[in-house]
This record gives C-alpha cells, sequence and structure tokens, in this order.
C-alpha cells in the first residue's frame, strides 16, 4: 500500500473576483441604462434606412392612430419653467402639486381647459385618462389660440436649450392630412428641420445607398 | 466540537457561496444590456422646403421639367407618379400606378428615370448641372407610413432634390382619371 494518498480537494472555486466583477459590469450598465420614457398610446413607427440618434433634449410629438397629438419634452427643469408660463399665459390657476404632476409625468394630450382635472389625477388615472384624451388642439396655423400645440412648442423652444429639436413619432397608419397639420405647425413657426422617429430597417442591396454606405466602410 | 473544527476552526473566515449571487448578477446584467441597446429607435431627419410666399414662384421655376418626377401618394399604398411637374394643361402627363415594393416598385421608377436623366445629360438635352428632382405629393387618404417611405426611397436611391408639397387640383384630377380608365385596379 503506497502511503501517499491524494488530498482530498473540492471542487468549489472562489466566487468572490467573479461576484466583483460581475457587480461591476451591472453598475456600467445600470448607470447606462436610460429607460424608454412612458407612452401615452401606443404607437406603430413606420422603419426607415436611417441610421441617425435622436438628438438630446427633444421635443417630442406624439401622433397616434386616430390623430390624436400629444406633447412632451424630458428636461425636468425645463419643464417646471414651463408649466409656470403656462400658468401665468393662460390663466389656470394650477396649485404647486398640480404644476409638480405636469413635471413628473409624460406627456400632455388635452386642451387647456382640461388640463387642471388632468393634472390632479393620479398617474395612472392619467394613464386610463390618456386613453380618451382629445389629443392637444391642433391645425395648420400658427394661432396660439385654435393651435394649442404651437403654443406648447414656442413655450418649451423659450426654455430649452438650443432651442430644442423636434422629434415627431407618428403613427405609420396616420392619415397624411394629421401629419400635415404638425408639419404646417412647424412650418408656421418656421421650423424646417425635425426628426421622425422610425425604426431601423436594412438598406436593400444594388441601391444608391447601398452602394454608398460599403464604400465608406471599405475604405 | 470536531466537526466544527474539522471545518477550518474558530478563527477560520466564514465562508459564503457566492456562486448564486454571481447567477443573480448576471441575469440583471443580460437585463440591463437589453434594455440599453432597445430602447434607442432611430430618427430620420426631414428637412422641409423653406416656406415664403414671396420666394415660391422663383422656386417653382427652378424645377426642369425633363428632371422632375411627381410621385403622389394614395389610398391602400397606392403611388401614381408621372414624368414633369404636370403643369401644361393642355398636355396631361401620362399616370402610371406602382406600389411600395424591393423589385419593380417606385425603386425601380426612380433608378430608371436617373438613367434617362443621365441619357439626356450626355446628350445635352439636359446641362450637367440638373438634377433629378422628386416632389412627393401625398393626398388625404395616404398615411404617414407612406410618406416615411417615400422619404426613405429618396434616401436609398440618392435622390439629390426632393420636396414634400401639398396636393394640387389637377393632380387629383390625375388620380381620378386614372382610377376611372383602370376598374380593373380597384
Amino acid at each position: 500500500m503506497p502511503k501517499i494518498k491524494m488530498p482530498r480537494k473540492s471542487t468549489s472555486i472562489d466566487m468572490t473576483a467573479m461576484c466583483d466583477f460581475t457587480l461591476l459590469l451591472l453598475t456600467f450598465f445600470i448607470m447606462a441604462t436610460k429607460f424608454k420614457p412612458e407612452e401615452p398610446v401606443v404607437v406603430n413607427t413606420p422603419s426607415s434606412v436611417s441610421t441617425d440618434q435622436i438628438p438630446e433634449g427633444f421635443i417630442l410629438i406624439t401622433l397616434d392612430k386616430t390623430g390624436r397629438v400629444f406633447f412632451s419634452v424630458d428636461n425636468l427643469n425645463a419643464k417646471k419653467q414651463i408649466i409656470d408660463q403656462i400658468n401665468t399665459d393662460k390663466n389656470l390657476g394650477l396649485t404647486e402639486e398640480q404644476k409638480q404632476s405636469y413635471v413628473n409625468g409624460a406627456s400632455i394630450g388635452v386642451p387647456f381647459t382640461m388640463l387642471a382635472s388632468y393634472l390632479s389625477a393620479t398617474p395612472a388615472q392619467q394613464a386610463e385618462l390618456d386613453k380618451q384624451a382629445p389629443g392637444l388642439p391642433t391645425d395648420t396655423t400658427g394661432n396660439y389660440d385654435t393651435n394649442q400645440l404651437a403654443y406648447w412648442i414656442t413655450t418649451a423652444r423659450y426654455y430649452l436649450d438650443q432651442g430644442g429639436r423636434i422629434a415627431i413619432k407618428a403613427d405609420a397608419d396616420a392619415k397624411y392630412p394629421e401629419i400635415h397639420k404638425i408639419i404646417a405647425t412647424l412650418g408656421a413657426l418656421k421650423i424646417f428641420r425635425f426628426n421622425f422617429i422610425t425604426d431601423m430597417k436594412g438598406v436593400p442591396p444594388g441601391t444608391a445607398l447601398f452602394d454608398e454606405r460599403h464604400a465608406t466602410a471599405a475604405k | 466540537m470536531a466537526e466544527i473544527e474539522g471545518k477550518g476552526g474558530k478563527k477560520g473566515t466564514p465562508r459564503v457561496d457566492l456562486t448564486p449571487m454571481v447567477d443573480l448578477n448576471f441575469l440583471l446584467i443580460t437585463f440591463f444590456m437589453f434594455t440599453t441597446t432597445m430602447s434607442k429607435p432611430k430618427a430620420m431627419q426631414i428637412q422641409m422646403p423653406y416656406k415664403d410666399e414671396k420666394l415660391k414662384e422663383e422656386e417653382k421655376s427652378k424645377i426642369k421639367k425633363d428632371a422632375a418626377l411627381t410621385v403622389l401618394l394614395s389610398r391602400d399604398h397606392r403611388i401614381y407618379y408621372y414624368e414633369g411637374i404636370g403643369d401644361d394643361p393642355n398636355q396631361a402627363p401620362d399616370v402610371k400606378v406602382t406600389y411600395f415594393k424591393d423589385q419593380g416598385g417606385i425603386r425601380d421608377v426612380i433608378i430608371n428615370k436617373k438613367k434617362a436623366i443621365n441619357n439626356l445629360i450626355s446628350q445635352g438635352v439636359l446641362k450637367s448641372t440638373d438634377k433629378l428632382t422628386v416632389l412627393i405629393k401625398p393626398d388625404s387618404t395616404s398615411t404617414n407610413g407612406d410618406l416615411v417611405n417615400a422619404l426613405d426611397e429618396m434616401t436609398i436611391n440618392g435622390v439629390p432634390v426632393y420636396a414634400v408639397v401639398d396636393i394640387t387640383p389637377v393632380d387629383l384630377d390625375f388620380i381620378k382619371a386614372t382610377e376611372a380608365a383602370n376598374p380593373a385596379a380597384q
């Protein structure tokens, strides 16, 4: 009998280092994640070959399938100023809680007359209200009384740094006259450059853009 | 007593099995990785023609008839198109119907039109500075998806000049006339 005995080694590995490492990665991803802003309505965006990123600090105009218009800004400081301004201009008599509700909320799709009652509702109720909300009154002029979208945009651009880029998130099935109203509103406000939010789709081979992209990739 | 000492004694560091912790971390990492990449929709930039009442007439005359293609977007994702800008009342343009398709759709129309313009330039009919100009005119029955698709085709095919313009009554008549001429298409 040989005296040498194989020592019984445990197969378990020290997981501390691994755990540290994964936590590091986790921290990175938590920091890097920016969650999708809450959406008032379901919008099925059309797809395009564009690969541009959405500009930072943008004004988002949402247009749903039935032509309702929603307006949102994601800059919280600006939102506070915007609602203060609107409250003063339109004599809405909003309370501090209602203003805070606007700052915390996602987007507005009700006319000024319904704004106070909308902002008094809880976030869950607001989500429910959004389903029946009439949308912002919009037409093709830049008149602030009839075209409340124009009013919101002008006010928001005043308080946003760099004027605020416009992003339009419109449903693929929305009728053209509805989207035309938004484009005409922007035109009336002398905004001719804006972005459509789209899904991505591949560039079909054999086209001019396909050749161009591959030529730059080859270089 | 003997059992406890066998595990390292009183002075030994208490060991915790961290494997489940690592598992959980990886699960969370996967979740966050997906949410970061998925929540980035793309944006398509649009430059609308500068609208100023004074500029309009000059702008219109700049478009050369031979270099222009008018695209009318209509219901059921249908596209009516014709050569030129359809401003000659005596001579109605030849309006054709097509769809958004990878093959044999509006894309081929644009590619062919580009080729035709290059031919005209080499023949000396058009100047080398003349570029294909596409006018997109959506009617009230077309959808936003049609508009985005049409604009996308412009990018895909590298159309140098294009614009979204309001549809005219004349164009609506063209659509009606074409529909009346092709009852089978409906």
